[in-house]
Formats: structure tokens, C-alpha cells, sequence
């Protein structure tokens, strides 16, 4: 009974994919985008990071050597990422601040550039991971992948530090950039879209939080 | 004179009470908030808040951020809340409606959050489409794990404010103070066109 079932609801169904495979994913984007978040982050022990929804924060915590304190790995809350990177940056003006995100969710709230470019902190650095798809929710194309341009919104936005990577070599000067810049800085890695590498780490928001004001605290000491 | 005449007690109070009167309200929520240690004030502008926007912006010990969207404020605050510091997002009722996703990471990571609501849509509105945001406000901020509280007169901002405070930062909750349409009054506003 259960078989027949099944084999006439499968009958019944759209033959639609709910994941574009990746042998049908096109990017500009050949950079992987673990390597090129390690690379762009450079020593980690003693910056802070937030981490953005989906691949991005386990690129985040990959590069930062695990599920550690001073990482803050959003699981959802998307587009909330480059706004609590700024709260974090003022309210500790001698450290720095990543934000690893999506292009996705970068998207979400590209105005976030705006408020960040009028204050323009010196101490956060934006790493933006495109890999042209909004790849969480099965590799649909985003914007960047039909003309939208990440670098030129930042730098419209009062982002003067700025910079495009899409090749290996250029990662090491975008990376100097990150962290000498005199005001804020962006940069855009193109990614291929493949399946982030996942991190295990602790789902819970509140403990995360915790955690990550103790240790902030204790460093300042 | 050696003599004080009965019920003097209070006098003290009195006399506290008429100089904080001499402070208008507005002013007195910027000197709280201050004294409660915040130091990022993170805005959409709406009349209401203008005295703190104004005196956050010419206080060289705070971060005056103009936000684009009252959701940008809400993981501002979070934000400042990891870095240990204090933050308080001014918005109006409709902005409400514009953090509703973002509280979701307040709410889940427990972070202390304060918000100052300047109320449309109530007491008194004429302009028909601040309505239908302002009736939600109260609904849509308690579903999300937000408390409320309301200060209707000028008299009680000061407590009220002060309750909110210490709720959110003594016990890490998630509150808003709605500066209500009957507080800010017909003077704050134009007369509705
Ligand atoms: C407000 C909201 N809308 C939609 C979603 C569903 N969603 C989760 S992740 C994601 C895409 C993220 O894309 P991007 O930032 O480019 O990261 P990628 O997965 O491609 O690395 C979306 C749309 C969500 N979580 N929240």
C-alpha cells in the first residue's frame, strides 16, 4: 500500500529541481571561496568577525579556525550582517571587524553601504563572497549574475576603499587592503558556486551571544 | 525658620520635581539615555525624536547613525551590544513594520534592545494612512518578543523610560517605549492636511 502511494504521488509531481545542479550553475566567479575567505582574513585571532547567513559564516568560522568566540555565526536574520558589523566596529574602535556575507544577502539591505559609508569606520572590512546565485535556496541567479554591480553600489555609497577579486592572484593586495585602509573597505571575491564547505558549530544564538561578549570583554583587559 | 513647617519632607522632592519640569521631555530622554551609558543612537528621522537626533549628533561622545531602514538598527544594536556598548534605535510607529525580520535575531539571541517609538496612526491622527501600521505596532512588536510600554503625558516619561532601561539592560530584555500621539501632540506636528 505505502509503495503504491509513493510511486503515484512521485507520478503526480512537476518534474521541476529544487537544486540547480552544478554542472548547470554558470558564474563568473572561479575563486574557492574558502580559500579566498582565508586568504582576504589573513590572522584572525584578534579581529572580530560576523559571520552572514548561509555558505558565508561557515567561510567565516573556516577561516577563523572553527565554531570560535569571537565569530558570530548568523543562521538566519538575513541581511543583518554589514548593520551588526557596524554596531560592533563603533562600539570597539581599536579592533577589526569583518563581515563575511553573500552577495544575497548583501542585496537584502545594499542601503546598510549607505549608513556605513556616511561614518565610513576605518576598523570594519566587508567581504563580499559572490558567487552569482542565491545558492542556499537551491542556486537561483542573483543579481550580480545579470549586471548588478556590488563594487560601484559601495562606492556610490561613500565606500572608498573598494576592490573586485576574481583571480588568486590579486587576493594578497585586496587583503592589504582590508586591513590598512584609512576608512572603511569592501571588497567583492567572485566565487565558483559550488556547496560551501559546512562548519560544525552551536545553532544557538543566545549562547553564541554570551560567549562572544565575554571573550571581547576579557580581551580588552 | 529653625522650625520647618509640617509635611516639609516632600520638599525636596517638590523642588526635584520642578526642575525636571523646567526640562522639557525631549531633553529629558536624551539626558537618561546618556546617563544609562548609551552611546549609539541609530535613527530614521521623524519629528518626535528630533531633539535626540539633533543632540546625538552635536555629542562628540556619541555615534550619531542615520540609518536607511529602521531594520538596519535593529542588528545595529545587536552589533553594539557584542562590542559591549549601549545603543537605542528612534524610530516612528511605521518603522515597525520595517524591523519585523531582523528582531528575530534579538529575540532568538536574547540581546538586550531598546527602542523609542514616536507613535502616528492613534490619538488624534489625521492623515488616514499612518493608520493601519500604527494600530499594528503594539501587536506586531509583542508577537516578535518585544514588551511595550506606553507614555501618555510628560510627566511619566521619565519613569517610564527609566523602567524600560532597566528592563532592558539589567534584565537583557527586548522593549520598546512608545512616545504616544497624545505625549507628542498637536504642536509637534503640522496640522493634518
Ligand atoms: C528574509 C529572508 N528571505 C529569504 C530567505 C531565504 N534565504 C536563505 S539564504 C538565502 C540566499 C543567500 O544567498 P547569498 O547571500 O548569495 O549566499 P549563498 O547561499 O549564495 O552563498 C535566501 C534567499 C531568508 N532566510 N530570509
Amino acid at each position: 500500500m505505502a509503495k503504491t502511494t509513493t510511486k503515484s504521488a512521485a507520478k503526480a509531481a512537476p518534474k521541476t529541481k529544487t537544486v540547480t545542479p552544478v554542472s548547470e550553475r554558470k558564474s563568473s566567479g572561479h575563486l574557492d571561496r574558502r580559500q579566498a575567505t582565508i586568504r582576504l582574513l589573513g590572522k584572525t585571532d584578534d579581529v572580530l568577525i560576523i559571520g552572514g547567513i548561509a555558505g558565508a559564516k561557515d567561510d567565516a568560522m573556516g577561516a577563523a579556525g572553527g565554531d570560535v568566540a569571537h565569530c558570530y555565526a548568523l543562521g538566519g536574520a538575513m541581511g543583518a550582517a554589514c548593520a551588526m558589523g557596524l554596531g560592533l566596529a563603533l562600539a570597539q574602535p581599536t579592533r577589526r571587524v569583518f563581515v563575511v556575507t553573500g552577495e544575497g544577502e548583501l542585496l537584502m539591505n545594499s542601503g546598510t553601504l549607505a549608513t556605513i559609508g556616511v561614518l565610513n569606520p576605518p576598523n570594519l572590512s566587508i567581504v563580499v563572497l559572490d558567487n552569482e546565485y542565491y545558492g542556499e535556496t537551491g542556486y537561483q541567479p542573483s543579481h550580480t549574475a545579470r549586471g548588478v554591480d556590488l563594487v560601484k553600489i559601495a562606492e556610490g555609497s561613500g565606500i572608498k576603499a573598494t576592490r573586485m577579486v576574481t583571480k588568486e592572484s590579486e587576493l594578497d593586495d585586496a587583503a592589504r587592503m582590508l586591513r590598512q585602509s584609512n576608512g572603511t573597505s569592501f571588497v567583492v571575491a567572485k566565487v565558483a558556486p559550488t556547496d560551501p564547505e559546512r562548519v560544525p558549530h552551536s545553532r544557538d544564538g543566545n549562547w553564541q551571544r554570551q560567549r562572544f561578549v565575554r571573550t571581547v570583554a576579557a580581551w580588552k583587559k | 525658620m529653625a522650625k520647618k513647617p509640617a509635611g516639609s519632607k516632600v520638599a525636596p522632592a517638590r523642588t526635584a520635581k520642578r526642575a525636571s519640569a523646567a526640562e522639557d521631555w525631549p531633553n529629558t530622554v536624551y539626558r537618561l539615555l546618556r546617563e544609562g551609558g548609551v552611546t549609539q543612537f541609530a535613527y530614521v528621522p521623524d519629528a518626535g525624536h528630533s531633539v535626540c537626533i539633533s543632540r546625538s549628533l552635536a555629542d562628540p561622545d556619541v555615534q550619531s547613525v542615520a540609518l536607511t531602514t529602521e531594520e538596519e538598527g535593529v542588528a545595529l544594536v545587536c552589533g553594539a551590544h557584542l562590542g559591549g556598548a549601549k545603543a537605542v534605535l528612534l524610530m516612528q510607529s511605521s518603522g515597525v513594520g520595517n524591523t519585523i525580520n531582523l528582531l528575530s535575531l534579538a529575540e532568538f539571541g536574547r540581546f538586550p534592545f531598546l527602542t523609542l517609538v514616536s507613535m502616528r496612526g492613534e490619538f488624534g491622527e489625521g492623515n488616514p494612512w499612518q493608520y493601519a501600521m500604527g494600530q499594528a505596532v503594539t501587536k506586531v512588536l509583542e508577537a516578535m518578543g518585544v514588551q511595550v510600554l506606553r507614555a501618555e503625558k510628560p510627566e511619566e516619561v521619565e519613569e517610564v523610560l527609566r523602567a524600560a532601561m532597566t528592563m532592558t539592560w539589567q534584565s537583557g530584555m527586548r522593549v520598546a517605549v512608545l512616545l504616544t500621539q497624545r505625549l507628542l501632540g498637536a504642536k509637534v506636528f503640522a496640522p493634518a492636511t
